[in-house]
């Protein structure tokens, strides 16, 4: 989808742009990893790479002379060095005052721009722009597991998202039991997940490849364990997935999705080869069976056995 | 008979809180011990537990955020040494133990640590600058702090008898609700927090009526020092914003005790709403803590450049924005909840419009500096690393403030290095330049210079070392709050934090020397003329420490400097003004009320943390009864008689005229 990568690059002004590539590769120089939102893989990513930049060359632009001043300032006018002219009465210049003002402001005025038109090119809840159609995937965050339903192709998956590469990905996401974010720092923005209510979130990766998600919202006992890998496939590999697990996994109904209500960490992926008709909508408007409560005293019903 | 408390709230299993709680309660009963002994006890009974002196309530304060500092900053230590280890394993602490730590660690470092150190310095320094005797309602302001200070005991209590809140510093449901937290963690968190909360609006109201009706003769708005007006600045917010904190608690209470439904998930509830209101107190609550920091950092930067501060009304201007500011901005800790374009980018633009008086200030600090004669002493070290640590902090705020790029960087640890840097960089700093800076002013000595230094730098550095490294893990996509991890590139960059902040461990190691030190030396540190840093403001102009009464005479206020310009005039003429007449000084009388109200508010907590409802009761009834004995009393105030004053300030009047005939002789 070259025009949505077009698109969503653009949102970053073109100003400065030889800056950025500069400020990319500073950083590069770290021993910067791979699983960052310093190395996006989708249209989403990189224009929130191109803007954090932006935005912070533009600061630094202010920022770096204020802090040479700081520590210029002080030692010239160190008490011991006699050729420091001194000025003990010089304590109000308009002049001062104005620039004094203006430069912050001119910087915020030039920032708030970029805020507020990123703020809507990138919302989370705005369709990518494109021909393909996207797919739609839906999102639930139980304790402390990950389902997603592709409610188009009656699959579901706990623990691993497989999504074909260069195609849009609508995402609804709730969640079963308490609040937590769906995160997969390649492809870009995260948004919460919260029980009664569906977000939406607008992702798409360019490529194949393998991606890290998270929960990036603290979410209790089994939250650091709450990850789960994002495989990016060509659309033939993901149709092929799609068919093997339609004919082979078990069913998402009502008693599997009660099963997954128990509080538990580290559950290896499981495919489930149809899904009960409309129960996204059942978890958002609580319909579907609600989670048990977590006995007092103890990390959510989960002892962290198996882990010293 | 007592409610869900049984000998199984105790963690005896378990050595960490076992052995800290331990160490804690041999150091309480040591100290005791020692108080009864030496027969301290009514010494410390009569001069500073019933004391309504704004100075002792103020250094009780800054006493009290220093032993939290070591107990939030031990949490510190656990957290940051769990993740240097904890890659691919566990670590040493089990996700129930380290939830409960990083909750502690930023309950008590906001609450604790942060807040109470600032209003203690308030506390010391407000009437001092405004040259007057005592705030205005003092038994009131007793009564705040032993609040603070049964709300600290109560959550330091959930050591060892229960266990503290795993939801977080701020208990978002419905993590926080009785479905998902059933035991007594948050019901800790909700009880100390919201009794030390009244504490807190009662010391704000105390202040703010000091600032706006209790000012010296003369002083009027334009007149007053940078701190009281950030101090003012402050106070407006705590009023304004301390309801809306005990509001939001009373209904999560409400929640947990009652079953009501205001953030449950079912029952109509909304986590939003919390989310909300907790964030219309938590950032003005950011402000409350940087506003008297910014004023203590004026101060201190034009005490040490030798010059008025510059641009004084642009300060002005600035300070009170930014209070305004701080209410319209609170939306930005969530803007990954889908709140919508349009609203994102108002409170994003809104944020942004902050950083505006900001750099103001911190361009008005530089000029002050220009053409000044800048001495580096240890409160001007801490102002100059602050200014460097500060404006980094804030520009990777104004980042976290564009929308989108908060969408990839929010709750990582790039968020944890943000907040660090402006708390640590800018509030704690603040506290430490002003803990040096009025050090002498409270006790009569200064803190010793060498030790003061290497604290210093052990901090920044430290500080550096330990935070740096979050910005870039955070970049990496490593959330915060993470027991344990199974990335292998995240393991280095923890390893450095960690030892970021056992660097940091040593300059705390220095301050304690420092203090030992100080006091051993104290001879030779004294400050004998009440201005040890050639200062400024009003309360230089009084004795270190000073009596009780501050001034024996109210200064007549003609301008903003009034003391430096009256210390000018006066060397130059080489003569002391004339004694004025003395008269007899009325202060208010100590008063036990705010001990006894406190001690029966922890007991009303603790019974209701355990649902032991004849202790609450109980409580109740002696809190009332404790405000019926006070409001019946007969005797409020007390009077030093006239020849004692005139007593006191001959002596102080004979030792500064010997003082000026020595430098008009060596001049």
């Amino acid at each position: 989808m070259p025009r949505t990568t077009e698109n969503a690059s653009r949102v970053g002004p073109a100003i400065g742009s030889r800056v950025v590539r500069l400020a990319i590769l500073g950083l590069a120089i770290l021993p910067a990893g791979c699983s960052g939102v310093l190395n996006p893989a989708g249209p989403i990513a990189s224009a929130e790479r191109t803007i954090l930049l932006t935005s912070l060359v533009i600061m630094l632009a202010i920022v770096v002379p204020t802090l040479l001043a700081t520590v210029a300032f002080a030692w010239w006018f160190r008490a011991g060095n006699t050729k420091a002219r001194r000025r003990p009465d010089w304590t109000y210049s308009g002049k001062v005052e104005l620039v004094v003002w203006s430069i912050p402001f001119l910087v915020i005025l030039f920032l708030g721009g970029i805020t507020y038109v990123g703020a809507h090119k990138l919302d989370p809840y705005r369709p990518l722009d494109g021909k393909v159609t996207p797919l739609e995937i839906e999102v639930v965050s139980l304790d402390w597991k990950w389902l997603f339903i592709y409610p188009d192709r009656k699959v579901a998956a706990l623990n691993e998202l497989v999504v074909p590469a260069g195609v849009p990905l609508n995402f609804h996401i709730t969640s079963a039991t308490v609040m937590t974010a769906f995160f997969i720092p390649q492809l870009g923005s995260m948004i919460y997940s919260m029980n009664g209510m569906e977000t939406q979130l607008h992702l798409m990766a360019d490529d194949p490849g393998t991606f890290r998600g998270l929960a990036s919202h603290y979410s209790g006992a089994g939250f650091a364990d709450m990850n789960f890998p994002v495989r990016a496939v060509p659309m033939a590999d993901f149709d092929a997935w799609v068919a093997k697990v339609a004919a082979g996994g078990r069913p998402l109904d009502e008693a599997a999705y009660k099963g997954l209500l128990k509080a538990s960490i580290k559950d290896a992926p499981v495919t489930y080869g149809s899904v009960e008709d409309g129960l996204f909508r059942r978890i958002v408007t609580r319909t579907a069976p609600d989670a048990p409560e977590r006995e007092p005293g103890d990390t959510g019903s989960v002892k962290t056995s198996g882990r010293n | 008979m007592f409610g869900r408390l049984t000998w199984n709230a105790i963690p005896f299993g378990e050595p960490i809180p076992m052995i800290a709680a331990a160490i804690v309660i041999l150091t309480i009963l040591g100290v005791s011990t020692l108080v009864l002994v030496k027969g301290w006890f009514p010494y410390l009974w009569r001069e500073w537990i019933t004391s309504v002196d704004h100075k002792r309530i103020g250094v009780m304060y800054c006493a009290l955020a220093l032993v939290m500092l070591l107990r939030g900053f031990s949490d510190a230590i656990l957290m940051r040494s769990q993740q240097a280890l904890a890659f691919q394993s566990g670590g040493y602490l089990t996700p129930e133990h380290y939830d409960q730590i990083f909750s502690a660690h930023g309950t008590i470092m906001i609450f604790f640590v942060a807040m109470t150190f600032m209003v203690g310095l308030m506390n010391f320094v407000l009437p001092l600058q405004l040259g007057v005797r005592d705030v205005a309602f003092p038994t009131f302001n007793s009564v705040g702090f032993w609040l603070t200070a049964s709300g600290v005991l109560l959550i330091n209590i959930s050591l060892v008898v229960g266990s503290f809140a795993r939801t977080g510093w701020l208990p978002y449901p419905p993590l926080s609700e009785l479905k998902f937290s059933p035991d007594v963690g948050v019901d800790y968190y909700l009880w100390g927090i919201q009794i030390s909360g009244v504490g807190t609006l009662i010391s704000g109201i105390n202040l703010l009526t000091t600032i706006l009706k209790m000012r010296a003769p003369g002083m009027n708005y334009t007149r007053m020092p940078m701190f009281c007006w950030t101090a003012l600045a402050a106070n407006l917010l705590i009023v304004a914003a301390f309801p809306i904190l005990t509001a939001t608690l009373a209904m999560l209470t409400l929640d947990r005790y009652l079953g009501f439904h205001f953030f449950t998930n079912d029952g109509g509830g909304n986590m939003m709403m919390f989310m909300n209101l907790i964030w219309a107190w938590g950032h003005p609550e950011v402000y409350i803590l940087i506003l008297p920091a910014f004023g203590v950092f004026s101060e201190i930067i034009s005490t040490f450049s030798g010059k008025p501060l510059f641009g004084y009304r642009s300060m002005v201007i600035a300070t009170m924005a930014i209070c305004i500011l701080s209410f319209m901005v609170w939306l930005h800790h969530f803007f990954t909840m889908g709140a919508g374009a349009d609203v994102n980018a108002f409170f994003g633009l809104m944020t942004m419009i902050i950083a505006v008086p900001t750099g103001v200030k911190v361009f008005n600090w530089l000029f002050t500096m220009f053409g000044g004669s800048v001495r580096f002493e240890p409160p001007m070290l801490w102002a100059l690393s602050f200014m460097v640590t500060f404006v980094i902090g804030g520009m990777t705020g104004v980042l976290l403030a564009v929308p989108p790029a908060d969408f990839v960087l929010h709750n990582s640890l790039f968020l944890v290095a943000h907040f660090h840097n402006v708390v640590i960089g800018g509030v704690l700093f603040g506290a430490f330049a002003g803990y040096t800076y009025w050090f002498p002013k409270a006790f009569g000595f200064k803190l010793d210079r060498a030790w003061g230094v290497r604290a210093f730098w052990f901090w920044t550095i430290g500080f550096y070392v330990a935070f740096m490294p979050l910005y870039f893990l955070g970049l990496e996509g490593m959330t915060r709050r993470m027991q344990h991890y199974d990335v292998p590139g995240w393991q280095p960059w923890l390893i450095v934090a960690a030892g970021g902040a056992f660097l940091i461990l040593l300059g705390i190691v220095c301050q304690i020397v420092q203090i030992y030190v100080s006091i051993r030396d104290r001879e030779a540190l004294a400050d004998t003329t009440g201005d040890p840093w050639d200062g400024r403001t009003l309360e230089w102009i009084t004795t270190s420490p000073p009596p009780a009464y501050n001034f024996a005479v109210l200064p007549d206020v003609t301008g903003l400097e009034v003391y430096w310009d009256t210390k000018q005039s006066v060397l130059k003429e080489g003569t002391m003004p004339d004694a004025p007449d003395y008269e007899a000084i009325e202060m208010p009388r100590n008063s036990p009320t705010g001990v006894v109200t406190a001690f029966f508010a922890t007991v009303t907590g603790f019974a209701m943390i355990w649902h032991i409802w004849w202790m609450v009761v109980v409580g109740l009834i002696g809190a009332f009864a404790t405000f019926v004995v006070f409001a019946w009393r007969d005797k409020m105030e007390y009077e030093i008689g006239r020849d004692e004053v005139v007593r006191i300030e001959t002596d102080v009047r004979s030792q500064r005229a010997e003082r000026l005939r020595q430098r008009v002789e060596t001049a």
